[in-house]
């Protein structure tokens, strides 16, 4: 950190304020396919997994007969991205693709935040690999701006105006310790 | 890590890197496109002074598979004096942006050499040395080994070591650079390893190695091992007085179908047998054992794949390639 | 001789005792006394906090001439051993063509005295070619104008025990030396480090002690079997201290040297796989160096000799096996064996005197060299600082070689001033002039 400034934080989605998010994207996504026919969910590590975990929860409450585990994917897309060589090493995570493939599915690619889209492109490119989906759509749970590439996404949990010196943070009780859901901007005041 | 010279330098973290994501790469060749864009535009140079044509083929396929351009450069019988030709070599890679060197030599450290001399600014993976080390084959052999122990403790195997297992390498140690690489990766990752050989087959100086020594194979796998790993012995090496004759190595100590069946006898339902290969078959490993169910020889040669993968691309993604981008674009 | 003029040196500390000047006059030492008068003429050297000791006479140099110039010549040889305080230098035999008969030996003679650095003293092969097969002609070397006295094959050991035999026999004619290199060779073929835990991680052959004792043993056996003098070449390992301990005590004529990089460095120096600590014999174990140098300390190694053996820079890049052996050493030897013996209170520099002048002047049988610092004597004579300090930079020194195994070592001791027979030939630490005596045309 430099000698300049505290370091500000301000919480902008508590874990209520996130799962009504994740209610309402799941519901805007049967809207869209109506109803559950052919959905995959891949999660991009390391947290649009849990995302899509959890979406995939809430679409098989409100859809009975629906295997959330069965519908929820994790696609890795360390290998396609276009920093390799500009950014310490990171190891891969896994892929694990649902026992139906993704072939003519209506695969939700499921990140926590939308930022340059580059991750993005990069999970297009690693999708292509996996097979071929009649759709792709995009969930985020925060959309804070700044995009890079000719990208948008179809179902967006919060737009979050941010300067690119700010950073926001997503807590998952899934992957984060302490185990809190919340998303917090960072940045010098 | 800038180079992969000797399994000596892993730590504990660094080999559980490479082994988890040997774990993923291993996952891309069972799909359908097995081909990654990671190292696009990256070259890789399999700098071959002795002849392997499995070793290259292995490096030449990891690499293909994830996207590298691949130059293939076979010094063996150059005309120019050793000393002149490693250097002379090594520069022509350097002019010609060489990324990685995969680096096969007949003379201990010559890696080390190319690493640490300045003559060019690659990263450099020992595919071999004299009697030195073969880290990738060590580390394709961890990884076998810790599918198995994940397995048989009805683990994932990916963030896990080899706590507790026990190895059991037989034969030729002294020219082995297999056995060196086996034993500093296997004790990093905390399984206990004893080795078997005829005494002239040890390296003067073994005592200090963190292992047991037996000279006694049948002592050894009474002492129930989890895997079995047998060394290629030279027949040339009679010549030299190692051993007496063939016959009495192979019947000392040589894993052959008496022994394999030892196995059964000692209730060591879950022991696996493992060999670098090429096989002497009849010598060091009867055919019997060396095709029996037990035998993990092919997986070997799989996994190896899947681990030169995870070595290329640790050793190509980081911040020192960033280093080399940076100087590239200044120039 | 030519008049080399008159000089007095002020103040310095005689083998490091109480300080007291000394005169130089025409090659000879003519006072050495406390608050001397200053003659007229006399060039003054300041030389307070210096110590005064005889001119260093190696044993064992390899100067490459004729045959290997890219590597060295006699020329910048003898700057080098200059520059590192010797006043005389023996060549080794291992030229090309191999100095084996009066004419080579004679060459070396001349081109030694052209130079004027310092004395060189050929070192005459044991067999023809150093191919272990049969005697050279000694005699004819010993008759020559060069009068050898030292013969040698190093590099190679004379392993043929009647060989051996016959040659320490022969040169009692002449009352000279063979100077063994300690090798067996079957037990070393092939080798590249000395063989413990070091080449057993790093699967480089090794090069066993056994190799150097078996010989030392057998040699001394055959030097008491025949009442020949024995020298042995750079003894490195324990055994070999031992094993002259035990001849010495039964009063075998036998002589031993160590070289300053054995009295510092150890085989872990290998790790790095750098060439550059690639030397035979080799680098030993740490408890090999304590052994070599209380072997020095009490007697039992009598001299210490450079080895040096320079190399041009394609031999010594390459991977480790295709490497040569052997370091460069003249222009370090003062300042490791004062890091090695003196500084650890080993020795002390009437000690050192006796090791790197005294000794190996007589084992050479130089009458020149090696004398005492008094009236009356030849006036090789060298200033030494012993509180100077330096850091070891290979591309700086007169040597072709850059194979010094100490570059980037700071390490003690320098060398402020040698004369040699009475002439100035290094002062203020750098090369003056040669002698007035060399003939530089031919």
């Amino acid at each position: 950190m430099t000698a300049s400034g505290a370091v500000s934080s301000r919480t902008v989605l508590s874990s209520a304020d996130i799962d009504r998010a994740l209610t309402r994207i799941a519901y805007e996504i049967l809207e869209a396919n109506k109803g559950p026919e052919d959905l995959v969910l891949m999660g991009i590590p390391l947290r649009g997994y849990p995302l899509a975990r959890r979406l995939a929860e809430k679409i098989a409450a409100a859809a009975p007969g629906v295997d959330p585990a069965a519908i929820t994917g994790q696609l890795d897309v360390t290998m396609f991205r276009d920093d390799l060589a500009r950014r310490p090493t990171r190891p891969p995570y896994a892929t694990r693709v649902p026992v139906t493939g993704i072939d003519d599915k209506v695969v939700v690619l499921v990140d926590d935040v939308l930022y340059s889209g580059r991750t993005i492109r990069s999970a297009l490119d690693a999708l292509v690999d996996l097979g071929r989906p009649r759709i792709v759509r995009l969930a985020v749970l925060v959309d804070r701006g700044h995009r890079e590439l000719p990208i948008r996404a179809d179902h967006v949990g919060k737009n979050l105006p941010t300067s690119s010196a700010e950073q926001v943070r997503v807590r998952l009780a899934e992957c984060d310790t302490p185990a809190t859901d919340e998303v917090v901007i960072e940045g010098t005041a | 890590m800038r180079h992969l010279l000797s399994t000596a330098d892993l730590s504990h973290r660094d080999a559980l890197a490479i082994l988890d994501t040997a774990e993923q790469m291993a996952a891309v060749g069972e799909r359908e496109v097995k081909k990654l864009p990671a190292l696009r535009g990256r070259t890789v140079v399999n700098l071959f002074f002795e002849d392997s044509t499995r070793t290259r083929i292995s490096f030449e396929a990891a690499a293909k598979r994830l996207s590298a351009d691949v130059i293939n450069f076979s010094a063996k019988g150059s005309s120019v004096s050793k000393g002149e030709s490693l250097k002379d070599t090594a520069q022509t890679l350097a002019a010609m942006g060489a990324d990685a060197v995969v680096i096969r030599h007949g003379s201990s450290g010559a890696p080390a050499r190319l690493a640490s001399s300045g003559w060019i600014d690659a990263a450099v993976l020992n595919a071999g040395d004299g009697t030195h080390e073969h880290p990738t084959q060590a580390l394709l052999d961890a990884f076998t080994m810790r599918r198995h122990w994940a397995r048989l403790h009805g683990t994932e195997s990916t963030g896990t070591d080899l706590a507790g297992m026990k190895v059991l390498i037989a034969g030729d140690v002294l020219h082995s650079r297999v056995a060196r690489s086996d034993l500093w990766l296997l004790r990093t990752l905390g399984a206990e390893v004893t080795l078997v050989a005829p005494p002239t087959l040890l390296p003067f100086g073994v005592g200090s190695w963190p292992c047991t020594v037996s000279y006694d194979l049948d002592d050894a796998l009474a002492a129930r091992p989890d895997a079995v790993m047998m060394l290629r012995v030279q027949g040339e090496r009679m010549d030299s007085a190692f051993f007496p004759s063939v016959r009495e190595y192979s019947r000392r100590w040589g894993l052959d179908d008496v022994r394999l069946d030892r196995l059964d006898t000692l209730g060591l339902k879950d022991t696996i047998i493992m060999h670098p290969g090429p096989m002497n078959r009849g010598l060091e490993i009867s055919a019997r054992a060396a095709d029996s169910p037990r035998s993990t020889v092919l997986d070997q040669v799989r996994n190896g794949v899947s681990v030169r993968m995870a070595s290329l691309y640790l050793l190509l993604s980081g911040e020192n390639s960033t280093d080399r981008t940076a100087q590239e674009q200044k120039r | 001789m030519s008049t080399t003029g008159t000089y007095l040196i002020r103040g310095a500390a005689v083998l490091g005792a109480e300080p007291a000047d000394i005169r130089i006059e025409n090659g000879v030492i003519t006072a050495v006394a406390p608050g001397l008068p200053v003659p007229g003429d006399a060039q003054l050297i300041e030389a307070e906090g210096l110590i005064a000791l005889p001119g260093m006479v190696d044993l064992h140099t390899h100067l490459r001439e004729p045959g290997r110039e890219d590597a060295e010549t006699v020329e910048t040889g003898t700057r080098a051993a200059a520059l590192g305080g010797f006043t005389a230098v023996h060549a080794m035999a291992n030229s090309m063509p191999v100095a084996d008969t009066a004419g080579v030996v004679e060459q070396v003679l001349s081109l030694g005295e052209r130079a004027g650095w310092v004395d060189v003293r050929p070192v005459g092969a044991v067999t023809v070619g150093l191919a272990g097969e049969k005697l050279a002609e000694l005699g004819a070397m010993a008759d020559s104008r060069a009068r050898v006295r030292v013969f040698s094959d190093d590099g190679k050991c004379v392993w043929d025990p009647v060989l051996m035999r016959r040659a320490l026999e022969y040169v009692k004619a002449f009352d000279g030396v063979i100077a063994q290199h300690a090798q067996e060779p079957r037990l070393t073929e092939g080798a590249q480090m000395n063989e413990g835990e070091v080449s057993a991680v790093l699967g480089l052959a090794g090069w066993p002690a056994v190799a150097e004792e078996s010989i030392i043993a057998r040699d001394v056996l055959l030097a008491r079997h025949t009442g020949s003098r024995l020298h042995v070449c750079h003894v490195s390992t324990a055994g070999s201290v031992e094993i002259l301990r035990w001849a010495k005590e039964l009063g075998i004529r036998v002589t031993a040297e160590v070289t300053p990089h054995h009295l510092l460095l150890t085989d872990e120096l290998v790790r790095t796989y750098d060439p550059v600590y690639k030397v035979n014999p080799p680098l030993r174990t740490a408890a090999d160096v304590q052994a070599v140098r209380l072997g020095l300390a009490d007697g039992t190694i009598d001299i210490v000799g450079t080895d040096h053996a320079p190399h041009p820079s394609e031999h010594k890049e390459g991977e480790w096996a295709g490497a040569a052996m052997g370091m460069t050493g003249l222009e370090t030897a003062l300042s490791v064996v004062q890091h090695a013996m003196i500084d650890t209170g080993l020795m002390d520099w009437a000690g050192f005197a006796r090791v790197t002048s005294r000794t190996p002047a007589l084992i050479g049988q130089l009458p020149d060299q090696g004398r005492p610092i008094a009236a009356g004597e030849p006036a090789n004579v060298i200033l030494v600082n012993p509180t100077a300090s330096r850091r070891v930079d290979p591309s700086k020194m007169a040597t072709k070689g850059r194979n010094s195994p100490f570059a980037g070592l700071d390490l003690p001791g320098g060398v402020e001033a040698v004369f040699y027979a009475g002439h100035p030939t290094v002062l203020n630490g750098r090369l003056n002039t040669p002698h007035p005596a060399a003939s530089k045309e031919f």
